[in-house]
């Protein structure tokens, strides 16, 4: 009798102290609202909490460079209970501070797709390699070329930003051309590299980008681009000039638009990177945290793949099915 | 009688101008063109692709959607006022044809008329704000601007439209004149400069923009309503970046939720750069398409000698100081 | 003056209040075919009201107000201007950045004649030009082109610009409020010449002025406002300045001022 009812009262305990157990609660700031990419993060995340029973707050700056959007999110999230922040920096020095008032908190700090300035103001970084994103296309676009002098144009994000000197370099140095390495934020030259414009990743500034490149140089064969918007620009401004058919396009992203277009032909190929997995890990790591009290630290590759309609052999590619099946955006 | 003063001659009381030196436009007229002039022969001594014709359609078609945004940010800033809400508003425009046409199925020049229509509406709205409420036209463009942003990412779910019927995207297409071929769409923009040229100077709503701008009481004691010229300039300008939709759908044929973003500025650009005051009341239309061209020839010229764009973004700014020195000092010189 | 001279504009009994304040008092007013008539008050004596009344900007609560013998009722100064009562403001009410042409005929710009002026509604700037010269010659306005900003104009010259343009263009009145207070003394007499000018065209013109020494050296008839009533009318040939700013003040009451000083 006596150990039915200690074993009684200790289930009933058990079960108290589960339930009375507060849910981890986490944070996701976002640089904006809207864009799929960051979309994407948000169902990632959302669906990492359910499964492991966390509280997820969201939040995000205004427009992409809104800093103090992010930091009054912080702000807020830490004062609802969050012990982990998981933020996509729109201003990878400027955030610095506030993280560090967070961390100084006993918050836990993961930067998502974009590294804080210095690396090590947050606690870890959960990111694509943009360098390796790059290699990747420029070793697709070599084997494409198969020996073919190559004229090539740059279709860059704009002055001084690191991820788009990571895919630019990455891409110079797959395709087999001296490169400056991962931690520059210069972007390289080379002799086969006729034109350099940026186009903001913007559809209509990558269309007129390309236009002045081609009037520049006529012949250019191959085109790397910043994102697949640009890539979609540049493709419009071939198509006026007649040229679609003799230029090889290649990009970085593999949203589901994107990988639309691989299929249709107007990108060559494209790096996927996977924002769910960014987020969907950032949401695991806050919940051991708060459970078990362990943070992650460095960087954590979260992976990217090269998507191709034409396969090359060389050249590890997936096809356009399974770039659908992973991309981030509306299918 | 006291002071019988110099200006009591009856008879040479009205003298002709002084000669060929009064009858030039003043600095500020004529300096946008001065500065396009040289930029070109810059360019021309530095790649001999710059000077052709075909290049010279292509950075038209380039500066196509800004300049006729620029249009109708002229007539606002004429008025002493400004509109932040230009590029925003064209997007929505953009977004509400493609939809209508793709999705719902409706006729291109219908969808076209109702993507105008919502860009009008907008306008519309900006100038009650501003005639009514008497709220100052930077704050209130300020808040239009985010509700069309808003609106726009919400109605088209962040993505772009395409497959759009071929009659929405005919503006982009080209037509041969000589060796060099003419997109439509920069034939319409020059028809609308020049259509808003004749207005502003040869009719009396056109020169009551001006007058407004320059001083809104005086025309008010003249018996002009000048809340309905501020109104209607409100509402035209909406039009003017309804049709820049447009143009910019049929330029990149699609509808793209995040086009207009740096447009907003660059269409203000283009009109300091043009040699508009800022204060109202003073400007030329023709100079905002100079000042539009200017930034497009910077930006295709530069690329042609491969030299990183952020010197286009300095130079971009300092010639925007320039302007805007030369319109203080003209005004102080009593030009 | 003729025994019975020709009343062009008549106000009787204008009151006006606002709020507590009583700003017209039961003000009387007649202006005469052919004169200057200057009103004078101290401040609060109900001038500018009087004047409001009378271009339209106000509307009394009762009086009446005629015009060449007939009642007239002004909702706005659009009214008066209808009515042929042009008003110079106090503020330069000139469009400075638009030329001489374009500001004299701000608002009732001409159209050239047939399809250019009916459908594209084209302004005859040649007509404009022509008929801007010929009334500033009229009214021997010395400025060099009437193409030219009127930012470019001295102060005195602006003045005249605005005064031209009621002079212009009234039909009955033209009422001037300070026109001269902004003006140094060389620039103040061209207006006040000009003034004298438009008289003698045989518009009769209302003259608000602080300035006494102005005031008599135009005027026909001094109208003196006090109280929200009028005081008297007098004469500036007859009576001197410190008298007449006497009975602006009120140290010299009405009755007392001697008759050959008040105006018949």
């Amino acid at each position: 009798m006596q150990l039915k009812h200690t074993v009684l009262y200790a289930l009933l305990a058990g079960c108290g102290a589960a339930i009375a157990a507060e849910p981890p609660v986490i944070g996701l700031i976002t640089k904006t609202e809207t864009n799929p990419f960051f979309v994407k993060m948000k169902e990632g995340a959302a669906e990492a909490a359910k499964a492991g029973g966390a509280k997820l707050l969201t939040s995000a700056g205004k427009t992409d460079g809104d800093n103090a959007g992010q930091v009054t999110a912080i702000e807020n999230m830490i004062a609802a209970g969050a012990k982990t922040i998981l933020i996509t920096p729109s201003e990878s020095k400027a955030i610095v501070p506030a993280i560090r008032k967070a961390r100084d908190k006993g918050v836990m700090v993961i930067a998502l797709d974009s590294p804080s300035d210095p690396l090590e103001a947050t606690d870890a970084l959960f990111a694509t390699d943009n360098y390796k994103a790059g290699v990747l296309i420029g070793q697709y676009a070599k084997a494409a070329l198969a020996g073919k002098p190559a004229k090539i144009a740059t279709l860059d994000l704009l002055p001084g930003h690191p991820v788009g000197a990571q895919r630019h370099n990455g891409f110079l140095k797959g395709f087999g051309l001296a490169a400056p390495d991962a931690k520059s934020n210069e972007l390289g030259k080379a002799a086969e590299v006729v034109c350099m414009a940026d186009s903001f990743g913007d559809r209509a500034k990558g269309q007129t980008a390309m236009e002045n490149c081609l009037q520049k140089n006529p012949d250019i064969n191959l085109v790397y681009t910043i994102n697949e918007p640009a890539a979609a620009g540049a493709f419009t401004a071939l198509k006026s000039a007649g040229k679609e058919k003799n230029v090889l396009i290649v990009s970085v992203d593999g949203g589901c638009e994107g990988v639309k277009n691989v299929g249709a032909g107007v990108i060559a190929a494209t790096s996927q990177q996977y924002p769910l997995k960014m987020a969907a890990m950032g949401v695991e790591a806050g919940i051991d945290y708060a459970r078990n009290g362990k943070k992650v630290s460095g960087y954590t590759d979260t992976g990217v793949t090269l998507i191709a309609a034409k396969p090359l052999p060389g050249v590890e590619s997936k096809d356009v099915k399974t770039g659908t099946d992973l991309c981030w955006g509306k299918k | 009688m006291l002071g019988q003063e110099v200006n009591a001659a009856p008879a040479a009381a009205i003298l002709p101008p002084r000669g060929w030196k009064e009858k030039l436009p003043p600095l500020g007229t004529l300096g946008p063109f001065l500065a396009l002039l040289l930029a070109c022969l810059f360019f021309a001594t530095q790649n001999d692709r710059f000077l052709t014709g075909e290049n010279f359609s292509l950075v038209l078609q380039q500066v196509m959607v800004v300049g006729v945004i620029a249009i109708g940010q002229t007539l606002v800033i004429l008025t002493a006022g400004i509109d932040l809400s230009c590029g925003m508003v064209m997007a929505l425009g953009g977004i509400v044809m493609t939809k209508l046409a793709v999705e719902m199925g409706l006729p291109a020049p219908l969808a076209i008329l109702c993507g105008i229509g919502v860009t009008a509406l907008f306008g519309l709205a900006n100038g009650l704000l501003v005639t009514k409420i008497k709220l100052p036209p930077f704050i209130v463009t300020l808040g239009t601007l985010n509700i069309a942003f808003a609106i726009t990412q919400l109605y088209s779910n962040a993505q772009t439209v395409t497959d759009l019927p071929p009659l929405m995207t005919w503006l982009g297409g080209t037509f041969r004149i000589g060796g060099t071929s003419v997109a439509f769409g920069v034939v319409l923009m020059l028809a609308m400069y020049l259509a808003v040229w004749f207005w502003l100077r040869e009719t009396a709503a056109g020169r009551h923009v001006y007058a407004v701008g320059n001083n809104p009481e005086a025309t008010r004691l003249t018996g002009i309503a000048t809340e309905r010229v501020l109104l209607g300039v409100y509402v035209l300008a909406g039009v003017f970046y309804g049709v820049a939709a447009l143009l910019s759908v049929a330029r990149t044929g699609v509808g793209d939720p995040n086009a207009g973003q740096t447009e907003n500025l660059d269409a203000i650009t283009a009109v300091v750069l043009g040699g508009t005051s800022l204060f109202g009341g003073r400007g030329m239309i023709l100079g905002t398409l100079i000042g539009a061209v200017i930034v497009g020839v910077l930006r295709n010229g530069l690329t042609l000698m491969g030299t990183p764009s952020v010197y286009q973004v300095l130079i971009t700014g300092i010639l925007v100081i320039v302007a805007v020195a030369i319109d203080q000092l003209s005004r102080k010189g009593g030009n | 003056m003729s025994a019975n001279p020709k009343l062009v504009m008549q106000a009787k009994g204008l009151v006006k209040r606002y709020g507590q304040v009583t700003a017209l008092d039961g003000a009387d007013f007649e202006l005469r075919a052919g004169e200057i008539l200057a009103v004078i008050g101290d401040n609060g004596a109900g001038k500018s009201s009087l004047i409001k009344a009378l271009s339209g900007a106000t509307i009394p609560d009762s009086g009446e107000l005629l015009l060449d013998g007939k009642p007239v009722h002004f909702r706005s100064p659009i009214d008066a201007r209808r009515a042929g009562i042009e008003t110079v403001y106090q503020e330069l009410a000139v469009a400075a950045a638009m030329s001489i042409t374009e500001n004299l005929f701000l608002g009732r710009e001409l159209r050239r004649p047939g399809f250019l002026g009916n459908v594209l509604r084209m302004l005859d700037k040649k007509r404009m030009l022509q008929e801007s010269i010929t009334r500033m010659q009229e009214l021997k306005v010395g400025i060099r082109s009437m193409t030219q900003p009127v930012e470019t104009l001295s102060g005195g010259q602006r003045q005249c610009v605005a005064v031209g343009r009621a002079a212009a263009f009234a039909q009955h009145v033209v009422i001037m409020d300070e026109p001269t207070a902004a003006l140094g003394v060389k620039e103040g007499n061209m207006v006040l010449d000009l003034i004298r000018r438009v008289r003698d065209r045989g518009l009769p013109v209302v003259l608000i002025s602080h300035n006494m020494p102005h005031v008599f050296e135009v005027a026909d008839r001094i109208h003196v406002a006090r109280l929200g009533k009028r005081a008297a009318v007098l004469d500036p040939r007859k009576i001197s300045m410190s008298d007449a700013v006497a009975v602006m003040t009120g140290a010299m009451p009405a009755d007392s001022i001697p008759a050959e000083c008040l105006a018949h």
